[in-house]
């Protein structure tokens, strides 16, 4: 076992504390002060070696116990002393933490001897969700996505010239026309999309409205294997998620209409 | 109804159910049947299933009843479900151990306990949905304060939160003794 996962073992400045107390097998309310002042120092700097992060709350706990440490020092009778804390044990702030903490740890303990669910217990599976879709489809991934993207564009003709038409389509534009596709096919193939699709802007047109439809969540993009067909279709709700953002656009089609 | 019909009719509805299910709610399917008989029938079921030895018991859950199966089928179980439960660390259980047993409590007061930071064991408890922020506390900065979910007690297998364990007093506090197979630092330094 690697020496850094021994170190990283230790959860904080009070973990550490409480393992040296065991180790040296020394009461908790009696905490020879300077040993342990010492080991903690030592163990610091053993993380530094590792160049682990030693975190500013181990820092902090050190400068504390360095305090203490010097405090003991001071005879008992020291008017200073008095004068600050009423003439008690310097350690004893430190001892009520560490109590409270090793409780705390005792309590965490007892809590992972329960009955826990899913580790020693078990309930009923719940039922899918409602948008899981058609048996063994799965969502498909955007490198998937773009992959079948290049083969549409593969696949339009290499020998047209570069026309700048005035028969442009815009994204929004397109997001209706697939919705109505999808409203009366319910589902149709990725290809299947781009049937109209005859130049590289018509597919990139297609492709960001089809891209629009998913963000909104108006429609789904599945597929049943890796590399197999990739669907389309239409999910629950999907005319509430287009209304949402196409709305100006069937609003004119429906004035003109 | 027949008193044998109604804990039919109990049995099924705690099959369907997703999650834990109040006697309230039971009681409201079942109207008008007495909420006393409900509790009655509900305990014979309990006690059916652990007479029978059945694979699955009936267990008081969150403030409802809740059809589990019993720990001694758990490695079939978990053979049968694959994947691994997700393995809750030493932090993550002690911040939620605090949280239970000093709710409602914030942040700075969880990290005076533990001695350190806790930001993202209480980001990931509150995506776990293990605890929710239940008020502010009224201080300067008006910080969070935290508390333990029903989902808290559904997988700890608790009824309600006073069926956790008794926090010992600090005079009970014992340290445990350190296991022999744990390398000391000092051991590491030798090295």
């Amino acid at each position: 076992m690697s020496t850094r996962v021994q170190l990283e073992f230790f959860e904080g400045p009070l973990d550490l504390l409480l393992h040296l107390i065991k180790k040296n097998e020394v009461s908790i309310t009696d905490i020879p002060i300077a040993t342990i002042t010492e080991q903690y120092l030592a163990t610091l700097e053993l993380m530094e070696t590792f160049s682990l992060d030693v975190a500013g709350e181990f820092l902090v706990m050190a400068a504390t116990l360095i305090h203490i440490k010097s405090r003991m020092l001071l005879p008992a009778g020291d008017e200073e002393i008095e004068d600050d804390e009423g003439g008690v044990d310097p350690r004893d702030e430190l001892v009520r933490r560490l109590l409270e903490y090793q409780r705390y740890k005792d309590a965490a303990a007892e809590l992972e001897q329960r009955e826990i669910l899913t580790r020693d217990v078990f309930v009923r599976a719940p039922p899918p969700a409602e948008e899981s879709g058609p048996r063994g489809f799965r969502e498909v991934s955007v490198f998937e996505l773009l992959g079948a993207l290049k083969r549409v564009i593969d696949r339009l003709p290499k020998d047209s010239f570069h026309e700048v038409t005035l028969d442009k389509i815009t994204v929004r534009e397109k997001m209706t026309l697939l919705l109505d596709k999808l409203r009366q096919l319910g589902s149709v193939l990725f290809e299947g999309l781009f049937d109209e699709a005859k130049t590289r802007m018509d597919v990139v047109v297609t492709f960001l409205a089809m891209l629009e439809l998913v963000k909104v969540r108006a429609i789904r993009i599945l597929q049943e294997e890796m590399g197999g067909p990739i669907m389309i279709e239409a999910a629950t709700g999907m005319d509430e998620a287009a209304e949402r953002v196409v709305l100006d656009e069937t609003e004119e089609k429906q004035d003109g209409a | 109804m027949e008193r044998d019909e109604i804990k039919s009719i109990l049995e099924s509805l705690l099959f369907v159910a997703d999650g834990p299910q109040s006697v309230q709610r039971l009681a409201e399917v079942l109207d008008p049947v007495d909420k006393e008989l409900i509790h009655e029938l509900l305990h014979e079921l309990r006690q059916d299933f652990e007479a029978q030895n059945r694979g699955i018991r009936l267990v008081e859950i969150a403030g409802g009843y809740q059809l589990r199966t019993p720990k001694a089928n758990a490695e079939a179980v978990k053979k049968f479900l694959g994947g691994r439960p997700a393995r809750m660390g030493k932090a993550t259980l002690e911040t939620l151990a605090i949280v239970a047993y000093r709710q409602p409590i914030t942040k700075a007061e969880i990290e005076a306990i533990r001695g350190v930071d806790v930001d993202g064991v209480i980001t990931t408890l509150l995506e776990r949905n293990l605890i929710r922020a239940v008020a502010r506390k009224d201080v300067p900065g008006r910080p969070f304060l935290y508390g333990t979910t029903p989902e808290f007690l559904q997988l700890f297998n608790l009824k309600d939160l006073s069926q956790l364990p008794t926090l010992k007093e600090m005079e009970e506090i014992s340290l445990p003794e350190v296991p022999a197979e744990t390398t000391s630092v000092d051991q590491l330094e030798e090295t």
